[in-house]
C-alpha cells in the first residue's frame, strides 16, 4: 500500500507528445508505472512508441479515462496553457492529476483551484512546480527518479525536488512508501497537511519525513495539525535559515515578506508541535534512523 | 517584482482609477519641469522600495517650481535604509479630509485572494490590526467570480467606509479587482485612499507587486524593471537563464533544484561559522536536467563575482545526470583558461545520484588541481568554507 499513487493506478499523461512529456513518459514507463495513454488534441488518434511500447494519444482526458479507465494524470504542458490542461482535468474528474509544469501564474492556480472547489474536490491536485508523486516499487508519477529507493515504510512530502532525492538517498536502506513533492509555488493543490493526514491513516507507513522552505505559513499550520492529529513521528527539515528577505530563492513561493515566512519561525513551530527537526538534510536522516531503529 | 509609487500611480490611471497627477524625476531640472507643468503647490517624494520615507526626510511640500527644483536637490541621492535615491515623485497636493486603507492580495493559505478594507488610513496596517481590530476588515475573494459591484458593495458594507464616499469606494473597488487581474499582481496596496476637500476620493500611494511567472503575457512589465538596482551577476545569469541570487559572502554555491540550493547557503553557513564567518556568496540553482553547457554558464558567473573564495558545486542528480555536470566543470575551466581568465579559485564537489559514479570518475581523471572532490553534503560544505577562509 501506499497513498494516492499505487501499483493499480492508471497513468495518462497531458504534453505526452511535447519534449518533457515524451522524455518522463519513457521513465514513468521504465520505472513500472501503468502508462495507458496521452492527451493532445492536435495528435488525437495517432499512437507515440516508447520502446516498445505504444501508446494511444486522445483528443481530451475525458475520452482518455473512457477509453482506458485511467485515473492519474501527468500535466506536463507549458506555463501558458497549464490552466486549461488543469481545467479540463478537473471537468473530466480524474481522481489524481499531478501538475509538473514550472512558471505557472499565480492567478491561474488560483482559478483552477476555485474550480477544483466549486466541483467538491473530486479531484486531487498535486503542483505546480513540483516533482510529483513516487510508490516505490508500485508506480511513479511524474519526475522523481525511480531508482533511489525500494519501497519501504517511510512516507515523505516535501516542496522541494531535490531536497526529496536527497533524503530518499539517505534512507534508501529503510526504503519508502510514499514521497509526495507538493511543490514550491504560493498556491498549490496538496498541501502539508493533506499529505501528513494520508500517511497517518496509511497502515504501511511507519514513520514521516516533512520538508519544507521558507514562504507562507504552511509549515506553521503543518505544526498544529501534528499537534491535534498525527500519532506516528514526524521529522522535519526546513531549507532557507540563511536567505535574505524579500528575494525569490529559486521557487516563486520561496519569499521572506517583512518578518513572515521565516525558516525559524517554521522550525520553532515544528518544534513546539513535537516535530524533530534537522539541521542539514544529513542531520535530519540521522534523526529518522533513530525513529526507524 | 515590486513597482515604485510612480509605476503604480501611472498604472492606476492607465486602468481608470482617479490619482492625482504627477511625473518622476531623476534630476533637479527634470523635477523643475515637472512642477511648472503641474503648476501651484506640489509635493516631491523619495522613490524607493522601502517603508518610513517620510520620517527619513523623503517627502517635502513645495510651492513652486523654485522650491520642487530645490527639494528633489536633497532627496536624490538620499540614503534611506540602505535605498539610495535615484529618482523622485512630483504629485499634486490634496486637501486629505479623511485616509482610509484598501488592499487585495493573495491569501496564500485558503489558496485565494483577499481584500484587506479600513477606514483607519495613512499608517501601517499591521498596526492597526493590533490596536483596532475591528477597524479592519478581511474578505475573502473568490478567485473565478472576483469582485463585481455586489461584492464590492460587500467589502464596502464590511470595512464601514462612510456612506458619503461608498458609491466611490464600490467603483474603485471593481476597477482595482480589474487592474489586479489584468496585470497579472499579486499585491495592490493603496494607503491613503483619500477622501479630498472636494469630496473625491483619490488613491494617494500605490504598492504593487507583479507576478513574474505572469511575464510571458506581460511584454510591458519589462519596462518596469528597477536597472539601477540590479546586481550586473544578477544581470549577466539572467541573461543566460540562470537563477541566480546574489549575497554578500565569500563561498560561491552552485547546485540544482531551488531547496537543496537554499539547504546548501545553510549549510554552508553553519560550516562557516568555524572559519571566521564566512558565508555563502550566491544562490545559483542550475535545474533539472541541467546541461555541460549550463554547468559551464554557471561558473563562470559566480567565478566572476571578485568576492568568491571558493566554490561549491553540489549537485544531486535526479534527472541532472552527474556525468553531465562534471564534464561541464571540466569545460568550463578549460573554457576560461582559453579566454585567458585563469582561474585560481578552488572548487569543491560533492555529486550523488543519477550517474554519480560516472561523475566522479570524469573528474579524477581530470586530475585538475583546483577541483576536490569530497563525498558528502556537510563535509563539501566544510572543505569550502575552510578554503574559502584561506583564500581571504
Amino acid at each position: 500500500m501506499a497513498i494516492w499513487l499505487t501499483k493499480e493506478s492508471k497513468v495518462i499523461v497531458q504534453g505526452i507528445t511535447g519534449s518533457e512529456g515524451s522524455k518522463h513518459t519513457k521513465r514513468m514507463l521504465a520505472a513500472g508505472t501503468n502508462v495507458v495513454g496521452g492527451v493532445n488534441p492536435r495528435k488525437a488518434g495517432t499512437t507515440v512508441d516508447f520502446d516498445g511500447v505504444s501508446l494511444p494519444v486522445f483528443a481530451t482526458v475525458a475520452e482518455a479515462i473512457k477509453e482506458t479507465g485511467a485515473d492519474v494524470s501527468v500535466i506536463f504542458v507549458p506555463p501558458a496553457f497549464t490552466k486549461a490542461a488543469v481545467v479540463e482535468a478537473i471537468d473530466a474528474e480524474i481522481p489524481l492529476a499531478v501538475v509538473i509544469t514550472e512558471g505557472v501564474p499565480v492567478q491561474d492556480s488560483a482559478a483552477f483551484w476555485a474550480l477544483n472547489v466549486e466541483r467538491g474536490q473530486k479531484t486531487r491536485i498535486i503542483g505546480p512546480n513540483c516533482p510529483g508523486i513516487a510508490s516505490p516499487g508500485a508506480s511513479n508519477a511524474g519526475i522523481i527518479p525511480a531508482d533511489i529507493t525500494p519501497a519501504g515504510r517511510i512516507g515523505l512530502v516535501s516542496k522541494s525536488g531535490t531536497l526529496t532525492y536527497q533524503l530518499m538517498y539517505e534512507l534508501r536502506d529503510f526504503g519508502f512508501s510514499t514521497a509526495v513533492g507538493i511543490g514550491g509555488d504560493p498556491i498549490i493543490g496538496t498541501t502539508h497537511i493533506d499529505a501528513l493526514k494520508a500517511f497517518q491513516d496509511d497502515p504501511d507507513t511507519d514513520a514521516i519525513v516533512m520538508i519544507g522552505e521558507i514562504g507562507g505559513d504552511a509549515e506553521e499550520r503543518a505544526a498544529e495539525f501534528i499537534k491535534a492529529n498525527v500519532t506516528k513521528p514526524v521529522v522535519g527539515y526546513i531549507a532557507g535559515f540563511t536567505a535574505p528577505p524579500g528575494k525569490t530563492m529559486g521557487h516563486a513561493g520561496a519569499i521572506i515578506s517583512g518578518s513572515a515566512g521565516t525558516a525559524d519561525a517554521k522550525k520553532a513551530a515544528l518544534e513546539a508541535a513535537g516535530v524533530k527537526v534537522g539541521k542539514t538534510p544529513s542531520e535530519t536522516a540521522r534523526l529518522m534512523r533513530e525513529v526507524m531503529s | 517584482m515590486d513597482l515604485f509609487e510612480y509605476q503604480g500611480r501611472d498604472l492606476f490611471e492607465r486602468h481608470g482609477l482617479p490619482v492625482l497627477g504627477g511625473g518622476v524625476a531623476e534630476t533637479p531640472q527634470e523635477a523643475r519641469a515637472i512642477a511648472e507643468r503641474l503648476g501651484g503647490k506640489v509635493v516631491v517624494k523619495a522613490q524607493v522600495k522601502v517603508g518610513g520615507r517620510g520620517k527619513a526626510g523623503g517627502v517635502k511640500l513645495a510651492d513652486g517650481a523654485d522650491e520642487a527644483e530645490a527639494r528633489a536637490t536633497d532627496i536624490l541621492g538620499m540614503d534611506i535604509k540602505g535605498h539610495t535615491v535615484h529618482k523622485v515623485m512630483l504629485a499634486e497636493t490634496a486637501d486629505i479630509k479623511e485616509e482610509y486603507y484598501f488592499s487585495y492580495l493573495l491569501d496564500r493559505a485558503n489558496r485565494t485572494f483577499l481584500c484587506i478594507a479600513s477606514v483607519a488610513g495613512g499608517m501601517e496596517i499591521e498596526t492597526v490590526a493590533e490596536e483596532q481590530p475591528d477597524r479592519v476588515a478581511k474578505i475573502a475573494i473568490d478567485a473565478s467570480k472576483g469582485v463585481d459591484e455586489a461584492k464590492a458593495r460587500e467589502i464596502v458594507a464590511a470595512a464601514q467606509y462612510p456612506a458619503e464616499v461608498s458609491e466611490q469606494i464600490v467603483d474603485i473597488a471593481v476597477k482595482l479587482w480589474q487592474a489586479f487581474v489584468a496585470e497579472d499582481a499579486t499585491l495592490v496596496e493603496v494607503n491613503p485612499l483619500a477622501k479630498v476637500g472636494d469630496g473625491r476620493v483619490l488613491l494617494l500611494d500605490a504598492k504593487i507587486t507583479l507576478d513574474e511567472n505572469a511575464a510571458f503575457r506581460h511584454p510591458d512589465h519589462e519596462a518596469l524593471v528597477d536597472q539601477s538596482a540590479v546586481d550586473p551577476l544578477e544581470q549577466a545569469a539572467k541573461a543566460k537563464n540562470l537563477n541566480y541570487v546574489k549575497l554578500d559572502g565569500e563561498v560561491g554555491i552552485i547546485g540544482n533544484g531551488a531547496g537543496l540550493v537554499m539547504s546548501t547557503l545553510d549549510v554552508v553557513a553553519y560550516a562557516g561559522e568555524a572559519h571566521g564567518g564566512v558565508k555563502p556568496a550566491n544562490f545559483l540553482d542550475i535545474g533539472g536536467g541541467a546541461s555541460a553547457q549550463v554547468m559551464a554558464n554557471g561558473l563562470e558567473i559566480v567565478l566572476g563575482d571578485p568576492a568568491v573564495k571558493s566554490v561549491f558545486v553540489n549537485v544531486f542528480g535526479g534527472i541532472t545526470a552527474c556525468d553531465a555536470v562534471a564534464n561541464g566543470i571540466i569545460q568550463a575551466l578549460a573554457l576560461l583558461n582559453e579566454r585567458g581568465e585563469t582561474v585560481t579559485k578552488p572548487l569543491v564537489v560533492r555529486l550523488d545520484g543519477n550517474n554519480a559514479e560516472e561523475g566522479r570518475a570524469i573528474l579524477d581523471s581530470a586530475n585538475n588541481p583546483l577541483v576536490e572532490r569530497v563525498d558528502t553534503m556537510d563535509g563539501a560544505a566544510a572543505r569550502a568554507a575552510e578554503l574559502a577562509a584561506a583564500g581571504k
